[in-house]
């Protein structure tokens, strides 16, 4: 049922999205103010947020400018502002991806103080354990179809997943291995944000190995894209000697040349920048690999066409063919072709930036899978992502982003989510260095 | 209230459709237009779309006037698709002319004919400079290039007067603004005898072809397209969008201009204020009718030049203004951007002007 969101909120439900609708320049008590009845002062409102923050431990201090706030913050001032409505129903989509798991689990505690009160809540998440947690009854969508009514609290993970997927996700086989040669190294980068809602990185250093996955935790808009484009050769602007591949100074270099020395990387915006909305899949193949180039620039027609089909066949992606628009594709499948690409190209290094975001629960296991293959056979690997679980599932070494700085590294088995949400917050000691 | 909501696949079929649905649109209203002004609209659509092409002669001059807009209109179409949005190749068309009408003048009695591939590259050098300018400012001072190279056009067309009322003025021309009529050595191959049409006809189609596989068959024309199309994946890709734009703004400069060349060489002769017809701005409609893809700016360029004629025949044997030419095209264009539109997104009637959220 589509209606005006002034008239649902007039029937009491109230939504909290994934992607924030907040006005960066506007404080967060005016940004609260401008979805509620005209009728109410800014001051009134202003007392309000304070009243209704303090009673759930939502703390929002409502006079500051939403651009100052964290992620974690803005998304308070969300629900604040949800609550605020004294909403019947509330209904949240995903409300975890940017949150540390301190902050989530204080967000339970708030939704189920709500709940205890009388709201009845609907909670969207694709995250199992959450489900498990918090909900009473659960509905399992799957390609548009309802695939079960169950109540979580009696499910395991891998009863919903089968109800998910249709089959239980496949275990990922991890062996121990002994990290080679260091591939790609961080040397103290630091370079200044682009925007001013950007993130400076200061003095980031790091060792990627060949044959193991390097996880980067942390909340996103913590200067993670300012270091995936430092590393991509998307932004030439770091200080020469600060990213080294292989040994040899990378800094200054551009995307294309990084590429021919071996370092491949998927960015987390599919379309758009990882693939062009427009274009078949064959001629997206041509943006990251060349060798269908003939001389004088002459493209291969046929092999260009051919290494697009040999793509949806190995990573089992589901497109009408090789000229496909990328744009008619689900996330999932073009993620697919997109890491398939990118992992056919046979790189020495490979970033990934939230390889399984948006992506069903058996594409996500297959690319975990492919990603954990692709460290076997020798690649270095650094994985980005807002994903616990996913990190501690297929990272050797974790390294947590925090305002633009890195963490030291920690080896998977030392870490626990604890402390990796504590170092999320930014507190690390520096001297941690000994453990990893 | 009315409300355009996007379409989630435009169809294929009807984004190749629509300059021919355009074309009948402008058509009905050119039906109209004619009744308003008490004209046949019978004998008024004759003039437009039967008298141009009813002899060998009326094709010829079709050919003189595709000419010069399918040269143009290839360039655009490769700046377009890059997103550079170069509208004054009316200025380096003027330019163009003007450096391959210099070499013209400099021809005596003893130049041999390979006079002529001299005109036509430095009416090339011209075009490129000039659009050359538009580039240097956009990449070095980020000057929008819009507005430069339409500027632009009028500094050329200043540029054209002062020369041939100053420096390059006939002295033996009863002080007309002209320069002097070019020898007969300098002037453009004929491809039949007793017509006007040249060799610049087939210089056309080999840059059709020329243009087709650049945009479609190699790495450069793929590259260009790319930084059109999402500027983000251009710079993941590691596309340079300076090189874009010069590579861009350089070839539709240097197009407009040995457009510029051929036909003060050819059709004209000499350089007078007059050289400037048109052909730089109505380059572009072509090149939007064409749907940016050499073989459909053949169809555009040829359709765009009937117009033109017709245009002379309506005022000639209908008395109609001359500016009847500007309203169909100008109609054609206007016609083509809602057609294009409405392929693009639907209209909905919304009852309330509020975004509604699934």
């Amino acid at each position: 049922m589509l209606m005006p969101s002034a008239r649902a909120r007039a029937l009491g439900i109230s939504m909290v999205y994934q992607h924030f609708s907040l006005f960066e320049t506007l404080t967060a008590a005016e940004n609260v103010w401008l979805g509620l009845d005209k009728a109410l002062s800014l001051a009134e409102v202003t007392a309000s947020i304070r009243e209704v923050s303090t009673s759930y431990g939502l703390e929002v201090d409502p006079l500051r400018p939403v651009l100052s706030l964290s992620v974690g913050e803005r998304q308070r001032v969300e629900i604040v502002r949800a609550l605020l409505t004294q909403p019947q129903l509330l209904i949240l989509d995903e409300p975890t991806s940017v949150l540390t798991p301190q902050a989530a689990t204080k967000l339970f505690v708030t939704l189920r103080q709500l709940a205890d009160s009388g709201c009845a809540i609907l909670y969207i998440s694709h995250k199992l354990d959450e489900i498990r947690a918090l909900c009473h009854h659960c509905t399992v969508l799957r390609g548009g179809r309802v695939t079960g009514e169950v109540d979580p609290r009696t499910q395991s993970n891998a009863e919903l997943s089968t109800l998910m997927i249709g089959a239980e996700p496949p275990q990922l086989q991890r062996v121990k291995r002994q990290a080679g040669e260091v591939a790609l190294s961080l040397n103290r980068l630091s370079i200044g944000k682009t925007s001013p809602f950007g993130t400076t990185l200061v003095d980031l250093s790091l060792q990627l190995r060949a044959g193991e996955i390097v996880g980067v935790a942390g909340v996103s808009g913590n200067g993670q894209q300012e270091l995936l484009t430092a590393l991509s050769g998307e932004d030439r602007r770091a200080q020469p000697g600060s990213v080294k591949l292989f040994g040899q100074d990378i800094a200054r270099r551009g995307a294309k040349t990084r590429r021919a020395l071996g370092l491949h990387f998927v960015p987390e915006e599919r379309l758009g920048r990882g693939a062009v909305p427009t274009l078949s899949l064959a001629q997206n193949t041509l943006l990251t690999r060349t060798e269908n180039v003939a001389a004088f620039g002459w493209l291969r027609m046929g092999r260009v066409n051919q290494l697009a089909e040999d793509l949806i066949a190995r990573y089992k992606v589901k497109a009408s063919g090789p000229g496909a628009a990328a744009r008619s594709l689900s996330g999932g499948n073009l993620q697919k072709f997109i890491v398939g690409r990118e992992i056919d190209a046979k790189p020495r290094v490979l970033i990934i930036a939230q390889p399984t975001w948006g992506v069903d629960v058996g594409a996500a296991a297959q690319i975990r899978g492919e990603l954990l293959s692709l460290r076997d056979a020798g690649c270095a690997v650094l994985v980005l992502s807002e994903e616990l679980d996913e990190l501690f599932e297929i990272s050797d070494r974790l390294v947590v982003m925090a305002q633009g700085r890195l963490s030291p590294p920690i080896a998977t088995a030392d870490a626990t989510r604890a402390l990796i949400g504590e170092w999320m917050s930014g507190l690390w000691k520096e001297g941690h260095h000994a453990a990893a | 209230m009315l409300r355009l909501e996007t379409r989630p696949q435009p169809s294929k079929w009807m984004a190749l459709a629509s300059p021919l649905l355009a074309l009948l649109i402008t058509v009905l209203l050119g039906i109209a237009l004619f009744l308003l002004l008490d004209k046949d609209p019978l004998r008024g659509l004759q003039m437009f779309f039967w008298e141009p092409i009813r002899t060998g002669y009326g094709w010829a001059e079709l050919g003189i006037k595709a000419t010069p807009l399918i040269l143009i209109a290839l360039g655009l179409a490769l700046c377009f698709r890059s997103n550079v949005w170069n509208i004054g190749a009316e200025g380096q068309f003027i330019v163009g002319a003007l450096a391959g009408g210099w070499v013209a003048m400099q021809a005596t009695p003893d130049t041999g004919r390979g006079i002529v591939l001299l005109i036509l590259l430095a009416g090339v050098a011209g075009g490129m400079a000039w659009a050359g300018i538009t580039a240097l400012l956009r990449a070095r001072f980020n000057a929008n290039e819009i507005l430069v190279s339409l500027m632009l056009v009028y500094v050329a067309e200043l540029l054209l007067s002062y020369l041939v009322y100053g420096p390059w003025k006939d002295p033996n021309g009863y002080n007309f603004p002209q320069s002097i009529s070019f020898l007969a050595v300098t002037k453009i191959p004929r491809l039949l005898e007793g017509t006007r049409v040249n060799i610049g006809v087939l210089i056309a189609l080999g840059s059709v072809l020329a243009f087709w596989v650049l945009m479609f068959r190699t790495y450069a024309g793929f590259a260009l397209q790319v930084g059109g199309l999402a500027p983000a994946a251009a710079r993941y890709a590691g596309f340079s969008s300076g090189r874009a734009l010069w590579t861009a703004l350089l070839l539709s400069g240097g197009m407009a201009g040995l457009a510029g060349a051929l036909e003060v060489a050819g059709p004209l002769g000499q350089l007078t204020p007059y050289v400037p017809a048109g052909y730089g701005f109505a380059a572009i409609i072509v090149a939007f009718v064409g749907r940016l893809h050499p073989v459909g700016i053949v169809f555009s360029g040829i359709l765009m030049s009937m117009f033109y004629i017709g245009g002379e025949l309506a005022q000639s044997r209908l008395g109609l203004p001359k500016a009847i030419t500007g309203v169909f095209q100008g109609l054609l264009l206007f016609t083509l951007l809602a057609c294009d539109t409405l392929i693009h997104f639907r209209l909905r009637w919304a009852s309330s002007s509020r975004r509604v959220s699934a």
